[in-house]
């Protein structure tokens, strides 16, 4: 019985390892034709204007970074705010109503957040600051920085949970409050933890399309400010995905792709490592 | 009043008689016949397709219709290589691609593009100078153009989108738009952000304009289905059908379902005009 199980375990992950070598050659043997020769230059460039013969995708990777690096920015400072006040600082129950909160807010769906950001949030940023049509970085990045937020929350709750038993004993024994022991000794050890999910959280906004797609305003251009409409790597491929199956422009897609496919490969493998050695310490 | 509310009455009543007769004929032509047809490309289409797929399908379950998008691109290439017995296009098909897959192209409806702007612009008119410049970012104020003070919002569509194509031909001729143009991804989206915005300037199919949105005179002429018709206003295209080589039976019977009677009144009732 233990064999079989064994056997099918081992069956799964190596169909499931293959299926993501698959991913990567199609990628590859796809975009392949792009990435000798001229078609590179052609792709590595700055302008997106596929009627004048020009393919270029930095545009939108620059677009996908502006856009996640931001959001990460609002998302982690927040999410570790409302982690160590749902761990001690705050009381205890608004502390469970946070983390509740949190939790329904993974199971709303995207294009929910997308959909009411396009009559909240869209028209608010809008009216605020009087240049520029509202579908921009800042109101794209503020949504992301929400669909991201959970992923933080829980990632540090995880690793608050592993640590705060450890040294429960030994804060008491030392006369420190729940949120003294959460600043000084919990928070400084849960170091790796928040590398972690600043990394996930990371992967997820780079990953996101709708939230983009939606409210960034889609510009193929290098925003100048946080008021300007930006293109992401993802809301490229959703927005070109519909042409015709022969050309570049279809073509430039399979580089996105890979682009994508890579970035996220690298998330993981930081998360990987990381783990690796908190393991070692732990 | 009374004698004339009732003579409104009784036409609408023959009316109505008249048009179930027509749509009983039409579907009469797929009595008893059974198979599949797969239709793919154009996303125009997509609207009236399906509605004539439901109809079919609904009075003739024998029969089997699968609706795809995937652009006109996509319908030339998959009606070429015998992938899809209809493969729609947005736009006429060139003599390299019919030499190439001996594609038969039947239009069905005629699709005008308008400009569009918020239902409080003061704005009446445009003329076309004025909306290339606008879109090619040479003029960037509504001042300019005798309206308020503020800067216009240019809203575009992706390079996927046939309307995208229409306008860029015929309104622009094929004129730049500005890399700074808010980018939306359909028909739908585009009417959500210009009613939103005060400032805003996009483009829609004529058959999606409605009280929510004005679409300013263009060199004096209103855009509408009217206009389109008569020849009057000149932003518009054919909503073609492809089929490789002659259309045979279970296809040929559904193109006639589509360009006949029942199947303007699905046109017209997706927006779009039926050719006559």
């Amino acid at each position: 019985m233990e064999r079989i199980t064994r056997g099918l375990l081992l069956l799964s992950a190596l169909v499931a390892g293959l299926a993501v070598l698959a991913i990567l050659g199609f990628l590859v043997w796809f975009s392949l034709p792009l990435l000798c020769g001229e078609g590179l230059t052609q792709v590595l460039s700055w302008r997106w204007r596929p009627f004048q013969g020009e393919f270029g995708i930095l545009p939108m990777l620059v677009g996908s970074l502006c856009l996640s690096t931001t959001s990460m920015a609002v998302a982690l400072p927040m999410g570790l705010g409302l982690c160590c006040f749902a761990h001690g600082v705050g009381p205890r129950k608004p502390a469970a109503l946070v983390m509740g909160v949190v939790r329904f807010m993974t199971s709303v769906p995207t294009v929910v957040y997308g959909f009411v950001a396009v009559f909240l949030l869209v028209p608010l940023v809008r009216a605020a600051f009087v240049s520029g049509s509202g579908f921009s970085w800042l109101a794209a990045s503020l949504t992301l920085s929400l669909l991201v937020l959970p992923t933080v929350v829980l990632m540090l709750h995880a690793q608050f949970e592993l640590i705060e038993p450890r040294v429960r004993l030994t804060t008491a024994a030392l006369g420190l409050t729940r949120a003294q022991a959460v600043r000084y000794v919990v928070l400084p050890a849960a170091q790796r933890g928040l590398l972690a999910a600043s990394a996930l959280g990371f992967g997820r906004a780079v990953g996101d399309t709708l939230v983009p797609l939606m409210l960034a305003g889609n510009a193929p251009q290098v925003p100048g400010s946080l008021l300007d409409a930006t293109r992401t790597l993802t809301a490229h491929i959703a927005l070109v995905v519909a042409t015709d199956s022969q050309s570049t422009a279809y073509l430039s897609l399979f580089a996105c792709g890979l682009i994508l496919f890579v970035t996220s490969v690298a998330v993981n493998l930081t998360l990987r490592s990381l783990n690796r050695s908190d393991g070692g310490r732990a | 009043m009374l004698r004339k509310l009732e003579t409104f009455i009784i036409i609408t009543f023959f009316i109505l008689a008249m048009s179930t007769l027509a749509s009983a004929q039409g579907l009469d032509a797929f009595k008893g016949k059974s198979g599949n047809i797969e239709i793919g490309g154009g996303t125009a289409h997509i609207p009236v397709m399906k509605e004539a797929a439901k109809r079919i399908m609904t009075t003739n379950p024998a029969i089997r219709i699968t609706v795809a998008g995937g652009g006109s691109g996509v319908g030339v290439q998959k009606a070429g290589e015998g992938l899809v017995d209809i493969g729609n296009t947005g736009r006429a098909v060139t003599e390299a691609e019919k030499s190439k897959y001996g594609l038969v192209s039947f239009p069905f409806a005629i699709d005008g593009v308008a400009v569009v702007v918020h239902k409080a612009n003061p704005l009446h008119g445009l003329t076309q100078t004025q909306v290339k410049d606008i879109f090619a970012g040479k003029i960037t104020n509504w001042k300019q153009l005798g309206g308020p003070n503020a800067a216009i919002d240019v809203y575009t569509r992706d390079e996927a989108s046939g309307t995208r194509e229409v306008f860029w031909e015929k309104m622009l001729s094929k004129g730049a738009i500005i890399d700074s143009a808010n980018v939306v991804a359909s028909n739908g989206a585009m009417k959500t952000a210009v009613a939103g915005d005060k400032n805003a300037i996009g483009y829609v199919s004529i058959g999606h304009i409605d009280d929510t949105l004005k679409a300013p005179l263009l060199d004096g002429v209103e855009p509408s289905q009217e206009t389109a018709v008569s020849g009057a206003y000149k932003v518009t295209r054919l909503l073609y059908m492809n089929t490789k080589g002659e259309p045979q039976g279970l296809v040929k019977s559904f193109i006639e379902y589509v360009r006949g009677p029942e199947g303007a009144e699905i046109t017209k009732a997706s927006g779009y005009i039926p050719t006559k």
